[in-house]
Parts: structure tokens; sequence; C-alpha cells
């Protein structure tokens, strides 16, 4: 054994490990970590909350009436066809409502007046409908108003409602159409969840990286224990931190799942089957939140205060949402350049590769893509630590930079990065 | 230039008698500032060695330097036999300028996880740090979190921390400031007892004090350049000491004896030592009855020869630094 194995610094992994383990268990054991688990219940309560009060405001919305100015009889003609008719096709059609008028009655006057909730007027006779509406409505609404006019015709001539088949039901689990759609809709909730999980927790590693230089305890890491272990140790022990916080939701979720009677069989089948969906998913949001946190790390490394961290990190915040859009595009033209530039791509790599996961069934890309990313994750995590060493540790420096330097220091260290001679 | 001090007996082993450090010429720049200038230190093992100089001089950049947590730009450096600090990063203890630990932990896990950053196991940090916490008279603190403990018992507790691992050589950076005076004499002794054990201590300071009490050698840095190195007796006698002389007469053929740069301070002449030595003098102003009142040989401070050897400005700037921080 060399007198480096036993005086050297600690091997990389060893120093990561001593520094993941104390992050997480301070993490852990802090009050935040409850607020941390309790975090994705705000996005759905909000969520929950919105999707109710829109539907409400659109149930109001669209609660609109079509006015019948005819003849009493046309007119309770024209309604009881129409209430008819909703039985059979659900409540699709706009409700019709009987309209006093008299001789001078003028639809236009009161439709452009927006009295009420009326969307249109129908007049004239049943042989004759007449629709005032706007354009839209017009297009809307013709086929049906003539439709509703010729059964209550043919209701009021005697001839009796008409005598809709019975239609013979033969079900299947899915159709092509369904199954695409679902596939989507999975890739698409996968990639979101997976972007909400991923800025989470790349804002923490920041808050971390930042209180610990507000510590002045980043020169003890930094003299003792190589400055990548120091990154690495972080990354890793938040990624810990997520993965009990993973844990949790998802028991809570399955839970929620069992206690409702559903399962997962309702929803459509990802290409790679749920097992491995799951498996990659938990891999991509690894590897996502790896590559994501090492860049706040390089980030939160040259900032001094929490105001240069938010200087610094909203363009990077906003460059990730833009690298998301980019992924969800991407999703939808399968096969092409785009899809393919957004896999190589190291910062929209794992949202589309989860994506590929729900709608294709071949695995053997994502061994590939695993390969690269983990390569990127180790060049960034270099890069950070290189850019750290380079940049940060002058002495009397430190903290006095405005922001516009630091952020002149981070490109600058990001391009020079690879010729730092030290080991 | 190289201090000389005390060297280990001869038949220590090789490794024993090298210097503890030995660096050459170090130079780093950042971007288009010279932070330090060729710089060259030898610091003999088991001493204590103060670097001296004003903020911004290049102490802490020097000190980083040795440590391996920057590279330096030119230069070469040898720390515990090894060109590379980190290859003996485990027997090195380091105490940064600005001090760190974290606020939630309790002081004897702050203790441990510094340990554990050099190679100790975390139970074994724990047990050390209790026997460090008690050795330093602060048992009743090992259970509290950092948080509560005053700026001066967390930065003895980080001090400890540094010193968890049994390390063959202590650099500090700055440690006594933000000491108040007792703190300060417990570090002195501290310092002390470390260099009796064998330890070498390292330790940069702006406060000349600190450095004429405690070290046999120290480096004076100003502007990135070390202008001295050596032992503190060697650093005085760059001053020749300063003669007090009190006469009853005021003129007589005496005053003939006395050198061209005497002068009067009130009832004194003040001059420097001639090369001759004190005693033709004397019998100068015997014969030249001079009346002798008093005579006294003052050999030069420190701060004098910080002063003589550094300059004015940086002088200027050492006190101002000094006096700023007993302020705050």
């Amino acid at each position: 054994m060399s007198v480096r194995d036993t005086a050297g610094r600690l091997s990389l992994w060893r120093a990561a490990y001593v520094v993941a383990r104390r992050d997480f268990t301070a993490i852990l054991l802090s009050r935040a970590f409850i607020f941390f688990l309790l975090g994705p219940l705000f996005p759905i309560a909000v969520a929950v909350l919105a999707g109710g009060a829109g539907a409400q405001v659109q149930s109001e919305a669209a609660a609109a009436n079509v006015g019948i100015a005819m003849s009493a009889e046309d007119s309770a003609a024209m309604i009881e066809a129409r209430d008819q008719l909703t039985r059979q096709v659900g409540n699709v059609i706009p409700a019709f409502v009987a309209l006093d008028h008299g001789p001078e009655f003028d639809p236009e006057e009161v439709l452009e007046g927006r009295e009420g909730r009326l969307a249109a007027i129908v007049t004239g006779t049943l042989a004759a409908p007449e629709l005032t509406a706007p354009p839209g409505n017009l297009a809307r609404w013709n086929g049906t108003v003539s439709l509703i006019a010729t059964n209550a015709a043919n209701s009021a001539s005697g001839a009796g409602p008409p005598a809709y088949p019975e239609v013979r039901n033969t079900s299947v689990t899915t159709s092509g159409a369904s199954e695409n759609r679902g596939r989507y809709q999975t890739a698409q909730g996968g990639q979101l969840l997976l972007f909400l999980l991923i800025m989470l927790l790349a804002s923490m590693v920041l808050s971390n990286l930042v209180e610990e230089k507000g510590n002045k305890i980043i020169e003890i890491l930094a003299a003792a224990v190589p400055m990548d272990a120091v990154f690495m140790g972080k990354l890793f022990a938040m990624l810990a931190i997520s993965l009990v916080g993973i844990v949790v939701w998802g028991s809570v979720g399955t839970a929620g799942l069992l206690m409702t009677g559903r399962s997962l069989s309702e929803f459509a089948n990802p290409g790679v089957g749920w097992p491995l969906f799951f498996t990659l998913g938990a891999i991509y949001f690894g590897m996502g939140y790896l590559l994501l946190g090492s860049v706040f790390l390089a980030v939160g490394s040259m900032a001094a205060t929490v105001r240069e961290v938010q200087t610094l990190a909203m363009p990077v915040t906003m460059a990730q949402v833009l690298v998301f859009f980019f992924a969800t595009i991407a999703m939808t033209q399968t096969g092409s350049a785009i899809e393919y530039a957004s896999i190589i791509f190291p910062l929209s790599s794992p949202f589309a590769m989860l994506a590929r996961a729900a709608v294709d069934e071949a695995v053997w890309p994502h061994v590939i893509a695993l390969a690269w990313q983990a390569v990127c994750v180790a060049l960034f995590i270099h890069a950070g630590a290189t850019l750290f060493r380079k940049r940060v540790m002058k002495a009397g420096s430190q903290g006095s930079g405005k922001s516009s330097r630091s952020l002149k220091m981070l490109l600058s260290g990001l391009f020079s990065a690879g010729s730092d001679k030290r080991a | 230039m190289d201090i000389a001090t005390t060297q280990k007996p001869e038949a220590a082993p090789e490794t024993a008698r090298e210097p503890a450090i030995e660096a050459r010429g170090l130079v780093k720049r950042f971007d288009d500032t010279l932070a330090v200038d060729g710089v060259d230190i030898i610091v003999p093992r088991g001493s204590i060695t103060g670097i001296l100089g004003p903020n911004g001089a290049g102490k802490t950049t020097t000190l980083r330097m040795l440590l391996g947590i920057i590279d330096p730009d030119e230069g070469m450096r040898r720390v515990l036999g090894h060109e590379n600090p980190r290859d003996v990063a485990r027997l090195i203890g380091y105490l940064p300028e600005e001090r760190g630990l974290y606020p939630s932990m309790k002081a004897v896990d702050a203790i441990a996880f510094m340990g554990a950053l050099r190679g100790l196991s975390l139970p074994e940090g724990r047990k050390r740090g209790r026997e460090l916490l008690e050795d330093y008279g602060l048992r009743h603190a090992a259970d509290k979190q950092i948080r509560h403990l005053s700026k001066g018992m967390a930065q003895i507790v980080q001090l400890l921390g540094t010193l968890v691992h049994d390390p063959q050589l202590v650099i500090l950076d700055e440690p006594f400031s933000g000491l108040d005076a007792i703190n300060q004499g417990k570090l002195e002794v501290l310092i002390r007892s470390l260099a009796d054990k064998g330890v070498t201590v390292i330790f940069s300071t702006h406060v000349i004090a600190h450095a004429e009490r405690l070290c046999e050698g120290i480096a004076i840095i100003a502007g990135g350049k070390v202008p001295f190195a050596g032992r503190v007796d060697e650093a005085r006698d760059r001053i020749p000491a300063q003669v007090r002389l009190e006469t009853s007469a005021n003129e007589g053929p005496w005053r003939a004896a006395l050198p061209a740069s005497a002068r009067r301070s009130g009832k004194f002449w003040q001059f420097p030592l001639p090369e001759s030595g004190i005693e033709p003098l004397l019998r100068a102003l015997i014969d030249g009855n001079a009346g002798i009142l008093s005579l006294s040989i003052e050999r030069a401070g420190l701060h004098d020869a910080f002063v003589a050897i550094a300059g004015e400005a940086a002088a200027a700037s050492l006190v101002a630094t000094s006096t700023g921080e007993m302020a705050a």
C-alpha cells in the first residue's frame, strides 16, 4: 500500500460518500424535508382547484340557449323534439327556450342587444325554419336545427317520433387510435412529472450549495477532498432524498389508486410495459436531475449571494423550460431529426427517452441513451468542479464579484474548463 | 530566502530531517492579477512559522497552494516530502480564514465530520472529538448545535476539527482573528503544545505580536513577494540595536564620540549601536566627561523589523487591519 493510499486524499467515491451522507442526514432530519414531501401536494391541489373552477367556468360559459320564436305549437314541438334527440345523443344540444314574441319581434335586435344567454334564435315554421346567430353558431347548429325541425314536423303531422334502431354493442379493450393517444398521454404525463421533479430538486441542490457557501464550509471541503467529490456528494445526497420522496409519493399514489378501485390497466400500456416504464422513469429522473443539478451547482459555485444565484439561475431555468418544450414537440415527431436532436442533447435526452419508452417497444435505444447520459453527467460534474477550482478559489475575491462578472466567469470557465492542468 | 531554525537531531530518519514545507518560486496569477510572485519558503518539521503580511498580500493564496487547493502557475512545492500536497492530505490539518460549520450540527459531530473528510471513521471522530472538547474545557458544548455556540466557541470547535485526525502539519489561516483575548491566549498555548508534540505549525497573521511570541521562523509577505523569510532573530537583526543615552552635560568633547545619526529626543540621545560595539563608545563618553545618567541598548522589535523589511506602507496597512479588527 503506497503512502498516497493511507495519507492522500480519500478516493473520489469515498469522499463523495462522506459528503453525501452528511447532506442526506441533515436534509432528512430537517423540517424542510416535511415541506419537500408535501411539495407535490401543492401543484396537485392547485391543478384540482383550477380544473374544477375551469370546468365550472366552462360549464357556465357553455350554458347558451337557443331561443325559439315560432308559433306556440311549433315552439312546443321543437322543444319536445330537442329533448327527445338529447336522450339519444347526449347533452350536446343547447337548451331550447320558447320566447315571447309579437309581430314586431326582431331576432337580430334581440341577439345584438345581448340579452340573456341566447346564442341563436329560430324563427319561421317547422317546414321553413330560420336560424339567426353569429357566424360560428350558424355553422354549428344549422344541421341540428334542421334535424330537430324535421322530427318536430313529423311528430306534429301525426307520424310520431322517428324510430331510432337499437345498435348492438361489441366491446373491445382498445383500438389503434386510442392506444396511440393513450401512449402519447402517458408520455406527456411522464415528461411533465419528470420536469417538475427535476426542477424542484435542482433548485434544492442549488440552495444547498449557496447555504454551504454562506456557511463558509466549502473551503474546508475543498482542502480535504476533491471538488468533484463534493459536487458528486451533494448531487447524490439530493438524489437519495428524492428517491425517499418518490417512494413516499409512489406509495401514496398507489394507495390512492387502490382506494378508488382503479388500476394501471385502465391506462394505456406504455410501449415498454409498465414495470420497465417505471424503472426507466426512475433512471431518467436520476439522469435528468444529475445533469441539471450539475449545471445548477456550477452556477451556484459562481454566485456569492442569494441574489446572484437568482440572477444566474433564472436563465438556466428558462433554458430548461425551453428544453422541456423541445422534448415535448419532439415526442410527436417520432423518427424525425428533431426527435434525434432532443435525444442527443444531454439536457433534453431524459425527457425525450422517457417519451420514447411510452410510445415505442424497443429497449436497446435506452441502453445507448443511458450510457450517453452517464458520460454527460460525468463531464458536467467535472466541468462544474473544475470551474469552481479555477474561478472561485481566489483569495479575497470570493463574494466580491458582481453578477455580470460571475456570469462572465461562468461562461469563460466553462469554455476553458478542459484546459485546467490540475489532476 | 530560507527559514533556518533548529533542525532535528542528525540521527533522525531522512524523512524527519526533510523540511515539512519547501516551496520555491511559487507564482499564481488570477486573470491579470499577479497574486503571488515568486514565493520561497522552507519550514522545518516541528517548528512554528508565521506568515506575516497585510490583507491582500498573498498569504491565503500561498497557503492554498501549499495545501493543494489551487496549483501554482510556476514554481515547486514539497509538503511532508511530497510534491503533490494532495498525496498527504490526511496528514494535514487546515483552518481556513473564513470560518465555517454547519449550524445544525452538534459540536462533536462537526469535529467528527471534519475527521471523516480526512479518513477517520465517524465513531472514532466522535470519540476523539469529545476528548478534544474536554481537553479544551468545552465538554458542555459537545452536544450543542453550532448555532447555539458563541462565535469564539464555534471557532474553537472548528480548530479542534482541524486537529482531530492527528495531523503532522497544521496550517492555520488567520487563526486569532475573531477570538477574544482569553481565547487568543488559549490558542497560543495550543499551538505551542502542538509544536511540543512534533507537529509543524504554520499560520498566517497580520498581528505581529502573535508571531513574535510564538514563532521560531517568519516569512514576511507583501505585494505577493517574500522580502524576508528566516528566523525571528534574524529579522530583528536586520535593524541594529538602538542606544538610548542620558547625560548630565549638554556639550563637551564627548559629543564627537556620538555617531552622526544620533538624534536628540527630549533629554535622551538615540542612535544605532555602532558596529564597533558599546565599549569604545563608553570609554569615549567617560573620557569626554559626558556624565552618563543612563544608558540602555534596546534590541529592535519584530514590528520595527517588519517596517524595515516590508516598508512603511505595508506596515501601516498591517496596523490598520489589526486596529480595525480590534475595534470590531
